[in-house]
């Protein structure tokens, strides 16, 4: 699965795109934040204010209840601040 | 209809030329220019660098000017957005809508712009005049610009 992380998320984690193999019980968008905050400190920050973060999987945006699955591009940011 | 995320500057002159050209049905065009300003909540801005995400910027900018053709008849629009380093005074976006008459151009335009802030996935880092980088919060008053459209 690929995660991407954009503005302070990036920068509190470390990195902007990585390949993960979450265990079989990830199953929505929600659970993957869940399990994600336990890889380390940057992490748990990153995700300490969870209506702060918006998702998207696939491009699309999604919610916390939003299914993924292996081969998904699951994305995290802030609200967005274009224009 | 005419969607481009790029790094460099653009001409509005040219950009809005190009897109009534041959098209004698266009009665009217509606713009607007986004702008960096100097100052936001309260500090001296000295530049951005406005990060995005390739691929779904794309997406959501085609869906966003999809959704205006559907509501209002469209002879023509075009979105500009860009991203990297920019300046005080600096273009950041353009978009535009052409009509054959007047109203559905400015509406159109007023619904681009509107929907692009809250749904085009593009984040600005500030350079502070203090030295500080901060990163530009979302306002509630652009998620209620946006909600009228609903």
């Amino acid at each position: 699965m690929k995660v991407l992380y954009f503005a302070w998320l990036r920068q509190k984690i470390g990195t902007g795109e990585e390949q993960i193999d979450p265990p079989d019980t990830v199953a929505t968008a929600g659970q993957l934040i869940d399990w994600l905050v336990t890889r380390g400190p940057g992490y748990a920050t990153a995700f300490k204010d969870a209506r702060a973060v918006k998702i998207a999987v696939n491009q699309t945006f999604g919610d916390r209840e939003t299914p993924i699955a292996a081969n998904d591009e699951v994305a995290f940011f802030p609200p967005v601040t274009g224009g | 209809m005419t969607v481009r995320v790029q790094e460099e500057d653009f001409d509005l002159g040219t950009e809005l030329d190009a897109l009534t050209q041959g098209n004698t049905s266009i009665g009217g065009m509606c713009s607007f220019v986004g702008l960096v300003r100097d100052m936001n909540e309260g500090s001296g801005v000295g530049g951005m660098v406005l990060e995005h995400y390739p691929g779904m910027t794309e997406k959501m900018l085609e869906e966003i000017e999809a959704e205006a053709h559907r509501r209002w008849s469209l002879q023509a629009s075009l979105i500009i957005h860009r991203y990297g380093p920019l300046e005080p005074g600096d273009r950041i976006v353009l978009v535009a809508a052409a009509s054959p008459h007047r109203e559905a151009a400015f509406e159109a335009c007023h619904f681009l712009i509107d929907w692009l802030k809250t749904k085009a996935p593009f984040w600005k880092a500030e350079q502070l005049d203090s030295g500080e980088t901060r990163w530009v919060e979302a306002r509630d008053g652009d998620e209620q610009a946006a909600s009228k459209w609903r």
